[in-house]
């Protein structure tokens, strides 16, 4: 019941976004999300468009552990 | 996710490691309070690649696991109600109430559907205005906002015959729990989608009144092992504080919409816990306003609680006072295909992923 699946936003009409999720379109509702854009990543759960995902936040931490190989 | 392969990078999660093997000079105990941390860790063999100094125990963060046979016994009770029909997430398909569980009940003729979402339980109301659909509400602060979105549905739609039957449950008041019960934890490894919508404020109190070490971590491998990291070095540095290593996914303030919803439709109640008993204000129920959805309210459903069946250490289990491999019952009476307890029936059980994953 915690975990949440990422996926990419492919179209948005009223309450409801296509998600696509490995190949997978799923409908989710995006009454959670203040703003969605098409292309954006969100996580969803139980049938809804939790939070986004960020893209920049994902990178710097990558590079703040590629960092500690020193 | 285009990242997954990076957060899965070996040579990432060997650097990690041996900062952990090195900094980790004092005793800690981490307590993760999210079952899809407990299933990754074991899945991924993190705690046999940790140095002995680090203890690792499972908490009360599997929403399934916490909820009593009571809950299950009004559902089943429910589903064979004539022109009523019981929508459940998978999840709890298979937990034992006291005499049977929800998929037994489906196969001797009862009303029960599994949705992935509560709003596919207001569309069948909808459309079939003659059947009581009552959804099973279950999940901390991830999937609450999903029911309370449900609610609103409810309301716009003038149903008058959906209902929600809440077992839903907020996470700090077992994590302070945990602690009053006198467990030794030095720190938690904080639930990652919990805090995608609370956001981080909500673990302060801990770390001010039990000096504990907080950080709200990812579910990859490189998640997990960084949040060990700043959680020792928390601990090494004695600076015990709230940080996110999630960042990706969760912000300080959360999901401030989410919040808002759940606000608006929810209230706090006292709710029961497997192994803490009754903890005040730690659950959800429809407010004020919605009293006319809340399924408890309807049927008049009590909260009594039966006790556990002879011998299943479930409760201890989620305390983290006893390991599943300790539970007499595990691995002989008590596997996946013939769950005993709640732990081992869950997908994100301590005793489930101790089963599929650790060595005995």
């Amino acid at each position: 019941m915690c975990l949440s699946v990422p996926g990419k936003v492919i179209s948005i009409e009223n309450e409801t976004a296509l998600v696509d999720v490995g190949g997978t379109s799923i409908s989710v509702g995006i009454q959670l999300l203040e703003e969605v854009s098409l292309g954006d990543y969100v996580l969803i759960h139980s049938g809804f468009a939790l939070q986004l995902i960020s893209e920049e936040d994902a990178l710097a931490q990558l590079e703040l552990v590629r960092a500690m190989k020193g | 996710m285009k990242f997954i392969n990076d957060f899965r990078d070996r040579e990432l999660c060997e650097t990690l490691l041996e900062r952990i093997h090195k900094e980790a000079v004092r005793e800690i105990t981490i307590m993760e309070v999210c079952g899809g941390h407990t299933m990754a860790l074991h899945r991924f063999g993190i705690p046999a690649l940790l140095p002995n100094t680090i203890t690792l125990l499972s908490g009360p963060g599997c929403p399934v696991c916490v909820t009593g046979r009571g809950f299950i016994d009004h559902a089943i009770g429910l589903s064979m109600r004539d022109q009523t029909m019981v929508c459940t997430y998978g999840d709890l398909i298979r937990v034992p109430g006291s005499e049977s569980t929800l998929e037994k009940a489906q196969a001797d003729g009862a009303n029960v559907r599994i949705v992935y979402s509560p709003l596919q339980c207001i569309e069948m109301a909808a459309q079939d205005p003659e059947t009581n659909h009552v959804f099973l509400g279950i999940g901390f602060e991830t999937t609450a906002p999903a029911s309370a979105v449900a609610l609103q549905k409810a309301n716009e739609l003038g149903l008058k015959n959906f209902f929600l039957y809440s077992a839903h449950k907020i996470m700090p008041p077992a994590m302070a729990a945990i602690i009053h019960e006198g467990v030794k934890v030095d720190a938690y490894l904080c639930p990652g989608h919990v805090s995608t919508i609370s956001g981080t404020k909500m673990y302060e109190p801990l770390v001010d009144q039990f000096g504990v070490g907080c950080v709200v971590s990812g579910f990859e491998p490189l998640d997990l092992l960084q949040s060990i990291l700043m959680l020792v070095q928390q601990q090494e540095n004695k600076n015990a504080a709230v940080e996110i290593q999630y960042t990706r996914a969760v912000k300080s303030q959360g999901n401030v919409k989410a919040q808002q919803i759940l606000n608006q439709v929810f209230e706090p109640c006292d709710a029961w816990w497997r192994g803490l008993g009754i903890l005040a204000n730690s659950g959800l129920k429809p407010s004020a306003n919605y009293k006319g959805f809340d399924a408890s309210v309807v049927y008049g459903l009590s909260t009594n609680e039966p006790a556990d069946p002879t011998g299943c250490r479930c409760g201890d289990v989620l305390k983290g006072l006893l390991k599943p491999t300790e539970c007499k019952l595990f691995r002989k009476t008590c596997t996946p295909a013939n769950p005993i307890g709640a732990c081992m029936v869950s997908a994100e059980g301590a005793c489930q992923s101790f089963f599929r994953y650790a060595n005995s």
